[in-house]
């Protein structure tokens, strides 16, 4: 069904933009840690992107994408009131969330918009929310205001030290491990080497550590597999056992080889688009 | 008119050179003069076997005698009353086991050719109506009752039962996970063997019975089946199997391994095969090799081969006489130079240093007692293990249900495998005006039997609300 986009706000110019759109089958669904499938174009391939927000009383659903590829540059293009071509969902198992106690929220990159919703349902369900978020710098950051308003706390990190902390957000979280020995649960969204990061920070203290995984997916609705994940030794569809897991046995190093599975079709696809489209 | 003396008029084919290089339709479809011909070998038995072994109990013998007559819309109409895909079956049903395995003729010679005939008659038709077609008119529509059904899932089982209840007066909406109608018709079955177009022409006939058609409305998420029971007076759960079946051996998650379904869905439904004119890529492999002996594991390796591979095997632990493939897949794969390595089983799939699969070890087996299935159970040789380089293998094994919609409807009763139990006779579920059908109940099987199971909880439907 071709969905509305209500309105565009470019978060990082021509990279990263926020979607709301209008979809009242999805938003009277969605909840924290869901995902949708859409196609950009009547040609175009179904991609996976993360629920970043969620309004049922309005009908809306919010996305966050990074540019990245062909799919990703043609939704770029689009504005308010186009549609997109298609939108299916709201897909994955939601996020397990329960009154626990202290929860982190780490966010890196688009993951931290995917990131925010979880957060935020933890912030309603009475948790006590620390959000950790990083970017390289500071005009590449993400959703700080929306996660101002609902986390107990905001720890912030640039890779240049052009805002908030100099380093990396793992190094915050180590600290803030070392420091609250309450903390019941960490959750981390982002790019596969920081998810990587921040289990691998975690381990020593034997925190639960849940990860979102953005694997390859065809038709994310549990029929044909692309999605599989290696968790436990054990293989998992990301669409239907997932998109979340134990970060300490997820296998990042398959999950980053099968990202990478379709690269040289990837980088045809976009010359082709960047040739037509320059034209 | 029998002229049972004749031989069996053979389908013209695409020849197999010029096919492996392209997606038309490999089977080219009867003439009218073959059709006629056909028609004449026709017994016009007084208990017509043929009917017995259709699961939808086409009327065979009558519509074969209006063929014979040269009375086209009068087969085709014949047909219709019990068979809303006729373009469909006519291609795709494994004819062997059914009609055209009970016919008299085929006790001592070939028997009738149903099945061709069956699509001959349902493509003139729709040659024939292309003013229906544009205009949407459609004789069989009915005014409407003010009753509402609503299917999920837009497979073969799901369209038969709209179709039923259309025919009825009943208004039917059809709600669809995926942007396209159709499930495995288009996902899965290639279109040199099912043109798109013919699903969609059998779909355009359906619109204009009156049903509507949701897409992208996933049944358990999008919609649930307690919601519509809100608004609809029955549900038909028609979602089709799910999960693929792997292999469990060491390396199956290496970079070139995939799934028929994946491997399907990115070329049928993703038209990967015009990439990147459409932006859905396949992976390409050189020496392709294809698991399992099925009509998915035959659809898998003929679309490897027009996609460019250089060799494609198919690697079966039996031997011939024991692929399910039906037979005219398996003759249709060798002759475009599909190569069979059979009584063989795989072990393990290999990498290269980028962890790409680069060979599969396989052992030779030899067949043992029967097993429950019936077949004789292959048994490793020892000692028999041997690699054979591989950049593309495709697990063709079968799927398990679809867990999506079923988790969501907890009062749902399945049975000890995992599918939905229904009452044999009326597919009604274990909630009350809620049926299923199709591979959701039965495992993975055929295009027919899920029509089958359609049409009988159509006209159980049909019964409570229509009449």
């Amino acid at each position: 069904m071709p969905t509305r986009i209500l309105h565009k706000e470019v978060l990082i110019p021509g990279k990263t933009s926020k979607l709301v759109l209008d979809a009242p089958q999805i938003a009277r669904k969605a909840q924290p840690g869901h995902f949708v499938m859409l196609r950009v174009c009547a040609t175009g391939e179904r991609i996976p992107l993360t629920v970043a927000d969620a309004n049922p009383q309005d009908g809306t659903i919010t996305i966050v994408y990074l540019v990245m590829g062909k799919s990703t540059s043609m939704l770029d293009t689009l504005g308010q009131g186009d549609h997109i071509h298609d939108v299916c969902g709201p897909l994955g198992h939601p996020t397990h969330i329960e009154q626990r106690g202290t929860v982190v929220c780490v966010g890196g990159g688009t993951g931290i918009a995917a990131m925010h919703h979880i957060a935020k349902g933890h912030a309603r369900a009475g948790n006590r929310v620390v959000a950790v978020i990083g970017a390289r710098s500071k005009d590449l950051l993400l959703f700080e205001q929306e996660l101002r308003l609902i986390a107990d706390e905001l720890l912030i990190s640039t890779d240049d030290g052009s805002y908030g902390r100099k380093g990396l957000v793992t190094e915050l979280l180590r600290e803030r491990l070392e420091q609250d020995k309450d903390i019941f649960e960490v959750l981390a969204v982002g790019p596969v080497p920081m998810m990587a990061a921040v289990a691998e920070t975690t381990r020593p203290f034997g925190v639960r550590t849940t990860v979102s995984l953005n694997p390859i997916m065809v038709d994310g609705i549990g029929m044909c597999g692309a999605c599989r994940v290696t968790v436990d030794g054990k293989t998992k569809f990301a669409c239907v056992d997932g998109p979340e897991f134990d970060g300490h046995a997820v296998d990042f190093g398959e999950l980053r080889r099968r990202l990478a599975a379709f690269r040289e079709q990837e980088a045809v696809a976009m010359q082709d688009w960047r040739a037509s489209h320059e034209q | 008119m029998n002229n049972k003396q004749l031989p069996r008029v053979d389908m013209p084919c695409q020849p197999a050179v010029e096919r492996r290089g392209n997606f038309e339709e490999v089977a080219l479809g009867y003439t009218r003069d073959m059709a006629l011909t056909e028609a004449s070998r026709c017994l016009q038995c007084k208990k017509p076997l043929c009917v017995t072994g259709c699961p939808v109990e086409v009327p065979i013998r009558d519509f074969i005698g209006h063929v014979a007559r040269n009375d086209i819309e009068s087969a085709y109409r014949t047909i219709k009353t019990t068979n809303s895909l006729p373009a469909v079956c006519g291609r795709v049903c494994p004819q062997e086991h059914q009609c055209e395995g009970k016919c008299i003729l085929g006790k001592k010679g070939q028997p009738v050719a149903i099945g061709r005939l069956e699509r001959f008659v349902a493509d003139t038709h729709i040659a024939s109506s292309a003013c229906e077609q544009v205009t949407g008119a459609n004789a069989c529509a009915r005014p409407l009752k003010q009753r509402k059904i609503a299917c999920i899932g837009s497979g073969p089982s799901s369209l038969t039962c709209a179709g039923v209840c259309a025919a009825a007066g009943l208004k039917v909406d059809v709600f669809e996970a995926l942007h396209e109608p159709g499930g495995v018709l288009i996902y899965g079955i290639p279109s040199f063997r099912l043109p798109k177009n013919v699903v969609s022409t059998e779909i355009d006939g359906l619109r204009g019975a009156g049903v509507t058609f949701h897409l992208s409305s996933v049944g358990g998420r999008t919609v649930d089946v307690a919601e519509l029971l809100q608004d609809y007076d029955a549900v038909y759960i028609g979602v089709g199997a799910g999960l693929p079946i792997f292999l469990g051996i060491p390396g199956e998650n290496l970079v070139g391994v995939f799934s028929a379904n994946e491997y399907l869905t990115r070329i049928n439904l993703g038209r990967a095969y015009d990439f990147p004119k459409h932006d859905t890529p396949a992976y390409r492999g050189r020496h392709v090799t294809v698991f399992g002996a099925g009509n998915v594991a035959m659809d898998a390796a003929r679309t490897a081969l027009r996609m460019g591979a250089e060799s494609v095997h198919v690697v079966y632990r039996r031997t011939r006489a024991e692929m399910p493939a039906r037979r005219e897949e398996v003759v249709h794969a060798e002759e475009e130079g599909v190569q069979f390595s059979l009584l063989c089983a795989p072990v393990r799939f290999l990498g290269d240093a980028e962890q790409k699969l680069c060979a599969v070890t396989l052992q030779r087996m030899e067949l043992g007692e029967a097993d429950a299935s019936g077949r004789r159970r292959p048994i490793a040789v020892p000692g028999s293990e041997h690699d054979m380089p591989t950049d593309l293998a495709i697990v063709a094994l079968g799927t398990r249900s679809n867990p999506l919609l079923l988790k969501a409807t907890p009062n749902l009763r399945l049975n000890a495998r995992g599918y939905i139990e229904v009452d044999a006779t009326s597919g009604e579920t274990s909630i009350p005006n809620v049926f299923a059908g199709g591979d959701i109940v039965t495992g993975a099987a055929t295009v027919i039997l899920a029509m089958g199971a359609g049409r009988r909880a159509g006209q159980e439907i049909v019964r409570r609300f229509a009449d």
